[in-house]
């Protein structure tokens, strides 16, 4: 009994030793700046080519009528999407009591708030005139005008912004302890105070956990259904408009599963490298590899019955319209786009229906990198399929992302990067003290039944 | 913040696990103590409810904050379409349907801010000093260690007594306090 406590003891110590240090004495302090450089250059690139957008206009872009969206929509949506995998792994599993979650949904949480960011901006930018970006929201306008909340671009102001801040409030209320637990670790007085600040004091009440606990489950209990609203409405930009290919029932679920799939592939990838990165081995184990491959394959094979659905729907409808749509998806211009989406994220998917490719960490990234890219141009297939040829033979047209898209796309991938990296750096990337809480439980359910 | 040496204002107690932890406050509430509060590293399960703590208020904010969210979103779109009305081919101005989505993400976001500012305001956080933080092993309270505070103010403290209860109920320390605890409420 106990030799028992003293080694649950060194458990407890074990884990907040582990995941404070990293903030604390940072290790790998070289491959860090290589890194942050990297990522750095590309932010560079982002704010050069945001730049030249904004001083040229929407003309530096391949954007035209009829694609008047381009690669920035579809981006937004792909980023939004990835990002709803850490509110579902941190939200959904929290509910379902599913332990291995806590090793996982502090730094899934932190990828969902800067892919919203990444994605956020793109609408603003896609404007061409950000400056005008406040039109967006109801305030009293000396023309007496006010938004159009008939239209699902109004609709999408208000989830997304909704979704930024319920996020980032949902992380940081998850947070408060483990930055608690760093200022009480912390040796530097500077360390002490920002810890300090940012930690508003918490000092692990039991009055102060049971309300915390109540907030933070309620929360959770309505992050869910938000992100399934979010991204429904996502979709609707698209199934609220008289397109063909696009005006189907199907794309609510379709949209949120994709989603889903897209986000637990991402934060695969970044289980893998963490965890490989930091020697994190004991934390992120082999069993939590094996939850998010199952996660991603199941998310994707629903994925895999969205593009069924959508086939079958133009194919049973027989509309003339939604039908040149389908045959312009498999054989026209953008088919390369369709069938990389079919076989980028459903061909190495199939691996992870095995074990062993599920815990190896070098080949569960390569399916999420595929699986991530499989989505990107699922977007862009859904996007421009539509738009580039659709009722008048005299409107259509062709569409090709410009230098500036390009460089644009691959700079918001270093946003993200800067963020992330930044955030490892100094904050507690994993929930230790929920890893405690899962193994007193655990040991006490252990005793229970030993009687 | 008043700090005096002598008289302590309470006693600090440490515990070497969650199991002793819960039992002292479950004892200490029995023999009717009401001015403590534990403090541990991790939430566990029934500790504040051994304290005798019983309340729903962040339920409540939670609630109120998603009616008047949803309210909010409804009866602003229902306001401006009604103030600069635009007829589009004699469709209804207030469509319900096309209201939905917003009058929800409004809920949403009421309703959860409402719910964590309420649960800062009835711990009152942020609070970046308080007098725990001045027992010398307390900065071992968020890894590993427990700790029970009981404030001098309890009708039932005594020194002597209440620290041999202490020892009793399996603390590994008891430490004097130096300061009155001034978070912790009489329960009724």
């Amino acid at each position: 009994m106990a030799s028992q406590d003293a080694a649950l003891d060194a458990d407890y110590r074990h884990v907040t030793r582990e995941v404070t240090r990293i903030p604390l004495a940072f290790p790998h302090k070289r491959t860090w700046w290589i890194a942050f450089l990297a990522a750095l250059t590309l932010l560079g690139l982002y704010l050069v080519s945001a730049g030249v957008t904004f001083a040229v206009g929407i003309g530096a872009w391949g954007n035209d009528i009829p694609v008047n969206w381009g690669i920035a929509i579809s981006n937004y949506i792909w980023w939004i999407g990835i990002g709803h995998a850490g509110t579902l792994i941190s939200a959904m599993l929290l509910l379902m009591r599913q332990r291995w979650r806590n090793s996982l949904n502090r730094f899934a949480e932190a990828m969902t708030l800067f892919a919203v960011v990444c994605g956020g901006l793109y609408p603003i930018i896609h404007l061409g005139r950000p400056w005008f970006f406040y039109w967006m929201a109801p305030y009293p306008a000396t023309m007496g005008v006010w938004p159009q909340f008939k239209s699902p671009l109004t609709w999408d102001f208000f989830a997304v912004l909704t979704y930024l801040t319920v996020s980032a409030m949902f992380w940081y209320v998850g947070i408060i302890p483990d930055l608690a637990a760093t200022r009480d670790r912390a040796k530097r007085h500077s360390a002490q105070v920002f810890f300090g600040v940012l930690a508003l004091g918490w000092r692990g009440a039991a009055r102060h956990w049971a309300r915390w606990r109540q907030a933070y489950r309620t929360c959770a209990a309505i992050a869910v259904p938000l992100v399934i609203s979010v991204h429904s409405e996502i979709s609707m930009i698209f199934a609220a408009g008289p397109e063909p290919g696009w005006m189907s029932t199907v794309f609510p679920p379709y949209f949120v599963l994709g989603a889903a799939f897209s986000g637990f592939a991402v934060v695969a990838m970044i289980a893998t490298v963490t965890r490989r990165a930091f020697g994190l081995q004991d934390l992120i184990t082999e069993k939590h590899l094996d939850m998010l491959g199952r996660l991603t394959l199941a998310t994707g094979m629903m994925t895999a019955y969205g593009y069924f659905a959508d086939v079958f729907g133009a194919l049973y409808g027989g509309g003339r319209y939604e039908l040149h749509t389908l045959h312009e998806r498999f054989f026209g211009e953008v088919a390369w786009a369709y069938w990389g989406a079919v076989i980028l994220n459903f061909v190495p998917l199939q691996l992870l229906w095995l074990r062993r490719w599920r815990v190896a960490p070098v080949a569960l990234f390569l399916v999420g990198l595929s699986c991530t890219i499989g989505m990107w141009c699922e977007r862009y297939m859904l996007l421009v399929s539509t738009l580039y040829r659709d009722y008048l033979v005299s409107s259509w047209g062709h569409f090709w992302p410009s230098f500036w898209e390009w460089t644009l796309f691959f700079g918001s991938i270093g946003l993200w990067l800067t963020l992330f990296l930044l955030f490892v750096r100094i904050l507690p990337m994993i929930s230790a003290f929920e890893i405690k809480e899962a193994t007193f439980e655990e040991e006490e359910a252990a005793e229970a039944s030993r009687g | 913040m008043a700090r005096r040496a002598d008289p302590p204002a309470g006693l600090a107690a440490e515990f070497a696990d969650a199991e002793a932890l819960l039992r002292a406050a479950r004892r200490l509430h029995e023999s009717g103590y009401r001015r403590f509060e534990a403090y541990s590293p991790f939430p566990i399960d029934g500790l504040a409810e051994a304290e005798g703590f019983k309340e729903s208020k962040i339920a409540a904010a939670t609630l109120v904050g998603g009616f008047v969210g949803a309210a909010t979103g409804y009866g602003m779109q229902v306001y401006t379409n009604l103030d600069f009305p635009i007829d589009v081919g004699g469709r209804p101005l207030i469509a319900q349907p096309a209201f939905v989505l917003i009058t929800f993400e409004l809920m949403v976001l009421f309703a959860v801010t409402a719910c964590i500012l309420a649960m800062l305001l009835l711990n009152r956080l942020p609070k970046l000093y308080h007098p725990v933080f001045d027992i010398e092993r307390f900065g071992l309270a968020s890894l590993d260690r427990f700790f029970l505070v009981v404030d001098a103010d309890d009708a039932k403290f005594d020194r002597k007594n209440s620290r041999a209860l202490l020892r009793r109920l399996g603390a590994v320390n008891v430490t004097p306090m130096p300061a009155a605890d001034l978070e912790v409420q009489a329960e009724p």
